[in-house]
């Protein structure tokens, strides 16, 4: 994936095709300018994305990753964006354990006439990236230190890993 | 495969940031693709001619087009595929317009960008099937939500047009707002003499049936086959008994009730018939105001009432409709005006909104046609009307035009001028909004003929001296302060959505924006459609609209609802879920996450299957990550088709 070396960073997002989608579309139209790392794939619904797509994802070397869907209750499909959410909970607590800095992962919901809010969502999770950095290799050591961190692990420091 | 990858200029949109000649050049060496050239406009005659001979010259039998976004010309493309003997599915499209060019500023990143959009485009599509739709059957009735003009307009073109309808209003009668005014702009025509036919037409049409006093509690199905279950709130009376005689009306002893038709102008009845031509013209209580329903005794009402209609158990009632399409028709409402603390936030009588003041000009309404104030019910000489109250006003969140609020306050002040020859009107106006057919001409005779003063500038307070008003504004022609003593203040309040409009878009699965106004399928080419099949959109739910452009849309849902109908079934979208029965072990998670109750458990061969019920079906894919055996696969965006864009994306 040729990406602008020293510039840019591997960000895939996940845009559901009623929401997000048209909300990206909406920001095109209203020409407002983002970094230009991310790229999108589309679904039929946030409720269609797979965790393990995203999963995938970071195996596979890509730096960040970045869901959109429809606000809750807004969903076209009336019910999918919630299955998601749960999904993509789940999905955060487990990042940590593999290694993966959590925060390199967001899901986010806007809506198709929010094309302003797209734009600040876009920058705002491309400036956390580039803060984190490439993706570090398996045998880095600092994705082990990651795991035994434990450091966003939701529940506190009482589950929090420690070696 | 042999794939075949266009890429288009848009003219300057794309090729201006984006090199499409190098997106083409690198595209040639993705697995599979065979073919890649950069075209002007993809989307053009010439432009699909060259996809179509293309296909035929070099056998292609996938496509992808780099262009704009799907959302705008997927369609268009996969026609043009039809047209050259593909299945319209083996088709990609990589948006390089609305999210590369228009959006990024480097054209080497927005090359790079798009290239990786083609190339992940081009991965999908070699796992692309061909997909066949169905066919299914089409119920040829439409629900109309909301009895206003645009409404109304919408419910007598389809049922012209041979179609059932049934027509649903919140309120005890349909005519909407329009029905409140007394004169309409630039032609100065009585309101309720051009509505009140159609409202007439409505109740008298053997193919609608009416619902008043009635909402829409629940809305499930598709396009061609939507279940709609409308709440039938009580009117503790019994319609079907009513006549409306109004003999209730007159004896009613609880007289002090707010007149919502009269914008709470004035009293009524707990029990009322809205308006004289009010349809249908049936009484109804107002439970709160009712000293029967609320203290136990009184029930004058049902000891006068000849038709013994008067029923004080009535409960809400709800009746099950099916219909092949829906039109949301549900206007908007006014800006509460106490949010501006300087207009004296609803404490001053005498400061009114345009639509208390259009009551008081209107021969039903409860002054009889005669400007009076509120307070001491006194002719008033000097009259201020202030404009933009609601509108284009960032701090309190309306940004937006209302559109209207300038006609209707010219046309305000010529009525003034009519009805009391010797006032004196003032206008506040930030800027004349007239673009319409003799819209400007109209604002030109208030000020050249009625002599209706304009004063350019806003109003920072209303005081109140000596009963009268001292309104303290600038000038901001001449660069000064003014100053106008006045007998009354109206407020030209802006339209906002209306109350309840995001609760019914949750239940039409249709989207609206920031305002609560509904969303239009696309802003120029789809003004009536939304994102939902068979959901249509009629008059200012859409945004503000005059009653000129409510009655267009109206017209314009009908035709479409008409052209949906015009065939007898509808091709199902193939995108949906498929089962396949080696894999499927019968566990039913499928099922009971399916929000729309399209997956039935069958038994196949002494197993329980999983089956999908293809019409039923919307293509969300919940079930598709639910599996734990992967055995369920929304078609066109299964697991392998997905994975294959992450590979593409993916360094390693």
């Amino acid at each position: 994936m040729p990406i602008l070396e020293g510039k840019e960073l591997h960000i895939i997002g996940f845009l559901c095709n009623w929401c997000s989608y048209g909300g990206a579309d909406t920001a095109g139209v209203g020409r407002f300018v983002q970094p230009t790392d991310l790229r999108i794939i589309k679904t039929p619904c946030t409720g269609r994305i797979n965790p393990l797509f995203i999963m995938r994802a970071f195996l596979n070397g890509a730096d960040g990753v970045l869901v959109s869907g429809c606000h809750p209750r807004d969903c076209h499909y009336s019910q999918g964006n919630f299955f998601a959410r749960r999904r993509l909970e789940v999905l955060r607590a487990l990042l940590p354990v593999v290694g993966i800095a959590p925060e390199r992962f967001a899901y986010t919901w806007v809506s198709a006439s929010e094309g302003q809010r797209w734009k600040t969502v876009v920058e705002r999770f491309t400036e956390q990236i580039h803060a984190l950095g490439p993706i570090p290799a398996f045998a880095d050591p600092g994705r082990i230190e990651t795991c035994l961190r434990g450091q966003a692990n939701p529940y506190g420091g009482s589950h929090a890993l420690t070696a | 495969m042999r794939i075949g990858v266009f890429v288009c200029h848009c003219g300057s949109n794309i090729e201006a940031t984006v090199d499409t000649v190098a997106v083409a050049e690198a595209a040639r060496d993705f697995p599979e693709v065979v073919f890649a050239t950069d075209a002007m406009y993809a989307c053009s005659e010439p432009g699909q001619a060259g996809i179509v001979e293309a296909i035929r010259e070099n056998d292609l039998d996938g496509v992808v087009v780099a262009s704009c976004s799907p959302r705008m010309h997927e369609a268009t493309f996969r026609r043009t595929l039809e047209r050259a003997g593909l299945n319209k599915y083996l088709f990609e499209m990589a948006n390089i317009r609305e999210h590369v060019s228009w959006v990024g500023k480097d054209r080497t990143a927005n090359t790079g960008k798009a290239i990786d959009l083609v190339r992940i485009a081009a991965a999908k599509l070699r796992c692309d099937a061909p997909l066949y739709p169905a066919e299914f059957e089409v119920s040829k009735r439409v629900l109309v939500i909301g009895g206003g003009v645009a409404g109304i307009q919408a419910a007598l073109d389809c049922a012209d047009g041979g179609i059932e309808v049934v027509l649903v209003e919140r309120e005890p009668s349909i005519g909407g707002k329009m029905s409140k005014l007394d004169k309409t702009f630039p032609t100065v025509d009585c309101s309720s003499c051009i509505l009140g036919p159609r409202m007439v037409d409505i109740s008298q049409h053997p193919l609608i049936t009416l619902y008043t006093l009635s909402e829409v509690e629940e809305v499930g199905g598709f396009v061609g086959n939507f279940t709609v279950k409308v709440r039938r709130k009580a009117a503790y009376v019994d319609w079907e008994a009513c006549t409306g005689c109004g003999l209730c009306m007159e004896k009613c002893p609880s007289k002090r009730v707010s007149d919502r038709f009269n914008e709470g102008i004035g009293k009524t009845t707990a029990i009322n018939i809205p308006f004289p031509q009010a349809i249908p013209k049936k009484a109804s209580i107002d439970a709160q105001g009712c000293l029967m329903l609320t203290k136990g005794k009184c029930g004058v009402c049902a000891k006068v009432c000849p038709a013994k209609a008067i029923d004080f158990t009535q409960q809400d009632s709800f009746v099950e409709e099916k219909v092949g399409a829906i039109i949301a028709a549900t206007g908007y409402d006014l800006f509460d005006f106490a949010k501006y603390g300087e207009y004296g936030g609803g404490r001053y009588p005498d400061v009114i909104t345009s639509l208390q003041y259009e009551r008081l000009l209107s021969a039903s309404g409860p002054t009889g046609g005669h400007i009076k104030r509120p307070s001491d019910g006194k002719e008033p000489r000097d009259i201020v009307f202030i404009q933009c109250v609601g509108s284009r006003d960032k701090s309190i969140g309306r940004p937006y035009c209302s559109g209207f609020c300038c006609m209707y306050t010219a046309k305000q002040t010529i009525l003034t001028k009519d009805h009391l020859p010797d006032s004196q009107s003032y206008v506040f106006y930030m800027d004349i909004r007239a673009p319409g057919k003799l819209y400007d001409e109209f604002t030109r005779r208030a000020m050249e003929d009625y002599g209706a003063r304009y004063i350019r500038g806003r109003v920072s307070a209303i005081q109140p001296r000596n009963g009268r008003y001292l309104i303290k504004g600038a000038d901001t022609l001449l660069g000064e302060q003014v100053q106008i003593e006045a007998d009354m203040v109206v407020l030209a309040v802006g339209a906002e959505a209306a109350v309840g409009a995001p609760a019914l878009a949750e239940k039409l699965r249709i989207s609206y924006d920031a305002y609560g106004f509904f969303l239009e399928g696309h802003p120029k080419l789809k003004p009536v459609e939304t994102n939902t099949a068979g959901v249509y959109l009629a008059g200012a739910c859409q945004g503000p609209k005059d009653i000129p452009a409510s009655v267009a849309q109206g017209s314009a849902a009908a035709g479409k609802v008409l052209s949906l109908f015009s065939k007898d079934k509808l091709a199902s979208d193939p995108q949906v879920s498929a089962v396949n029965l080696q894999r499927c072990v019968g566990c039913a998670k499928c099922a009971s996450t399916c929000p729309f109750g399209a997956i039935e458990m069958t038994v196949f061969r002494g197993q329980n299957k999983a089956s999908v019920i293809e019409t039923v079906c919307q293509g969300c894919g919940i079930c598709t990550v639910t599996c734990p055996q992967g055995a369920i696969q929304l078609r066109h965006f299964t697991d392998n088709q997905l994975l294959a864009e992450v590979h593409a994306l993916c360094p390693y």
